[in-house]
Formats: structure tokens, C-alpha cells, sequence
């Protein structure tokens, strides 16, 4: 399990705007790249040093490259993290105001109480 | 002694400033509404004349992340830049800068630990919309300085509830000691019940209005205890998955005091939650 991995993805992606319009467009690659660049920085440390030890589970990756939010709901992924960088993504595909969020929440409609875990 | 001039609980909705500045075509059909009820709202804090802010809030995955987590935080600088890239993004809020009282900070700092909070620091703060918002319905000038206190309602493993109700006691007790003579109000919001990245956010109300009209009459009534008897960290998952923001109202009811009717109550349903905003005066209402 690496559901901190999976928050601190959708963390830094959510906070750069040119991440989050190539995450929008090659989630796969940016998830790759993500992984191999990015995943051990420590954020806290100003001289650039890094973890070695941070990766994704298969499921967790898999999630990630394909935009599956329902996915990373389902594995304990923070839903205030998935929710603000899917609205960043996909909001402006649709006509209605929140259209998305409301079908981001019928696609979770399938979950009833208790949800996933999101302890790190 | 510095008095505590004014106790003031709120809902913190990001979306009220754009919803406030929209016109025409724009204007959601309850703006009218919500902005009059703001108004009134914040005539309580202008009447009560404070000199000093102290303000409750929660990062939201701003600036404070999983790899050092504060449970409870006191910004400790003399000027605290004011909302991130995302919330503009997502709700226009602007960017801002507050004014920070450092001296007040301190004394929250060393009296708070010494009294039993080992209360983290922080010398460069940047706010999120859990201050702002409250900045911008309740003092839109921006005029005063502040100290900003932020909890963890957010990333689990969280205090539990009557931590943050003894939290707000002991800040009350802190303000009412702080030599000098100045006039504090202490500001703090959080939420009622509310579903963010869950299947029931967005819905046409907040996602439990019977925990909502709970949650309002025991803030309103001061019922430390009953509230206390019923939420527990556990329970908060029910009313929706990100109640436990809730966490904050508690605090706020520990600085008010148990059994503290509150002096102003006021509601209004709107999509997706429920706005709450409660005044007390602990010494009085001010004059007009």
C-alpha cells in the first residue's frame, strides 16, 4: 500500500498549472514520469534531497494513467486531493454548472458507509 | 487584560466571494440572499470593535502536508500572504495579504504550551480560504491584524473532539490574560455536514440536514456536553466525509463556554451544504 504515494501525486500535480494540463493530456506518461522524477523528492528539504524508496502499487499506478477516480476513491486515496485536481481537469468539459462534480458523484454512487481508509 | 470582545463561529464557503461579485447572467438566484445575510453578520464584529483577530482555521493541503502534519499550528510572523493558486483556480478567490500580530502570537505560543498544547509554529504562513473567507464576509477591509491558529481536521490520525473543545477554552483563557488592554475577537470556522470527492457531494442541500438542525441548536445552546456525548471521530464519517470540519465549531464552542446562549444565529441552505454563523459576546453587546 502506498496511498501516501497516491496523495502526494495528486498533491504536487494539483499545485503546478503545467502539470495539470499534461497530466489532462497523457496521464500514462506523466504518471511514468511522475514516478521516475518525482516520487522521492522530499517537499520539505531545500537542498533537493530525496527518499529512495517510493513507489506506486500496480493498482495504484494503474488508477493514476487512466484517470480512474472511482479507482483511487475505492483504494483510500484522499477525496479532497482526487476531487480538486479532477475538477481542475474535467470541469471545463462540461456545459452545466457542476455538471462534473455531480457526475463524479454518481460515478461513486456504488460506495455506501463506511468508505475506504484514507489514513496514510 | 485584553478583553475577548466578540466569539464568532462560521461556515467558511469558498464560493461566496464569487457568488457575491457576480452580476447579470452570472449571479446565482441566491446571492441576493446570501449577501444580505453576510451583511448582518458582519455588523455583529463591527459592532463589537476588536483590535485583534485571532482566527481558527484548517489547511487544506496548502501549505502543511503528510510528510509533517501539525495537529494545532500558530502562525507566529508580521504578514501572512493569503490563498493559493488552486483556490483561485477553483473559486476566484483573490490574493491577499493579512497583517500579522506577533506579539499576540507569542503569548498564544508559550502560554498555550505551558498550559498542556504543544502547539506547533510557524514563521512564514501562507493562509488559505478557511481565514479568507472569513476576512471577506466578516471584515472586507482587511484592517486588522490576526493569528492565525490552524488544526487538523483533514489527515488522519486527527485530535479528537474534546481536544478541540479544550483547545477553545484555553485560548479564551489565554486572550482574557494577555496583558494590556486591547480588544480581541476570536473568529473560527469549519462546517456542518459536508461530502467532498464522496457520492454524495453536490446534492441539492448539504448531504445530512438532520445532523445540520443538530449541530446548529447545539452551537446556538452552548451544549458542550451533548454534543460531546454524540460526536466522536468515528461518528463523523456518517453526516458526510468531510464533517469533520465540524471539529472547528467545537472549538469555537469551548472559547465560548459551555451553557453560552449564542447572542446571533442565523442559517441558510444552499446547495451542496449548510451556512451557520453564531456571534457571542462574552462581556456584553457593544453599544451601536
Amino acid at each position: 500500500m502506498s496511498k501516501y504515494l497516491v496523495d502526494k501525486f495528486l498533491f504536487t500535480v494539483d499545485r503546478d498549472p503545467e502539470l495539470v494540463e499534461r497530466y489532462r493530456e497523457d496521464p500514462a506518461g506523466t504518471v511514468a514520469w511522475w514516478e521516475a522524477e518525482r516520487a522521492n523528492r522530499l517537499l520539505g528539504c531545500h537542498t533537493g534531497e530525496s527518499s529512495t524508496w517510493q513507489a506506486f502499487e500496480p493498482g495504484e499506478r494503474e488508477a493514476l494513467a487512466t484517470h480512474d477516480y472511482p479507482a483511487l476513491f475505492g483504494l483510500g486515496a484522499h477525496p479532497f486531493l482526487t476531487l480538486t485536481l479532477f475538477i481542475a481537469m474535467f470541469e471545463r468539459d462540461y456545459d452545466e454548472p457542476l455538471g462534473f462534480q455531480q457526475e463524479y458523484a454518481r460515478r461513486l454512487s456504488h460506495h455506501s458507509l463506511p468508505y475506504p481508509d484514507i489514513a496514510t | 487584560m485584553a478583553e475577548l470582545a466578540a466569539v464568532i463561529a462560521s461556515t467558511h464557503h469558498p464560493f461566496f466571494y464569487r457568488a457575491s461579485t457576480s452580476t447579470g447572467r452570472d449571479r446565482p438566484p441566491f446571492a441576493d440572499e446570501w449577501v444580505r445575510k453576510v451583511e448582518a453578520f458582519r455588523e455583529t464584529l463591527t459592532r463589537a470593535r476588536p483590535d485583534v483577530l485571532v482566527m481558527v482555521g484548517s489547511d487544506h493541503f496548502h501549505q502543511l502536508w503528510l510528510d509533517n502534519m501539525p495537529q494545532f499550528l500558530v502562525g507566529k510572523a508580521p504578514y501572512y500572504d493569503a490563498n493559493f493558486y488552486n483556490e483561485q483556480r477553483e473559486f476566484g478567490l483573490p490574493r491577499m495579504l493579512l497583517h500579522g500580530h506577533e506579539d499576540l502570537s507569542a503569548y498564544l505560543l508559550r502560554e498555550g504550551m505551558d498550559a498542556g498544547f504543544d502547539l506547533a509554529m510557524s514563521n512564514e504562513l501562507r493562509v488559505d480560504h478557511s481565514i479568507t473567507c472569513p476576512i471577506i464576509t466578516l471584515r472586507p477591509g482587511n484592517d486588522l491584524p490576526i493569528v492565525p491558529v490552524y488544526t487538523n481536521i483533514f489527515a488522519p490520525p486527527l485530535p479528537q473532539p474534546k481536544r478541540f473543545v479544550q483547545l477553545g477554552r484555553t485560548l479564551r483563557e489565554l486572550v482574557e490574560s494577555w496583558p494590556g488592554n486591547q480588544r480581541v475577537a476570536v473568529i473560527g470556522t469549519g462546517h456542518l455536514s459536508l461530502e467532498l470527492g464522496g457520492p454524495r457531494q453536490f446534492g441539492p442541500h448539504g448531504p445530512d440536514p438532520e445532523f445540520d438542525a443538530r449541530a446548529v441548536e447545539w452551537i446556538a445552546s452552548g451544549d458542550i456536553d451533548g454534543c460531546l456525548s454524540e460526536v466522536t471521530l468515528d461518528s463523523l464519517h456518517a453526516p458526510g466525509n468531510a464533517t469533520h470540519g465540524f471539529m472547528d465549531f467545537m472549538l469555537m464552542m469551548g472559547v465560548a463556554g459551555a451553557g453560552a446562549k449564542a447572542d446571533y444565529v442565523d442559517t441558510l441552505d444552499l446547495f451542496h451544504t449548510m451556512e451557520a454563523y453564531f456571534t457571542w459576546y462574552p462581556n456584553g453587546a457593544a453599544g451601536p
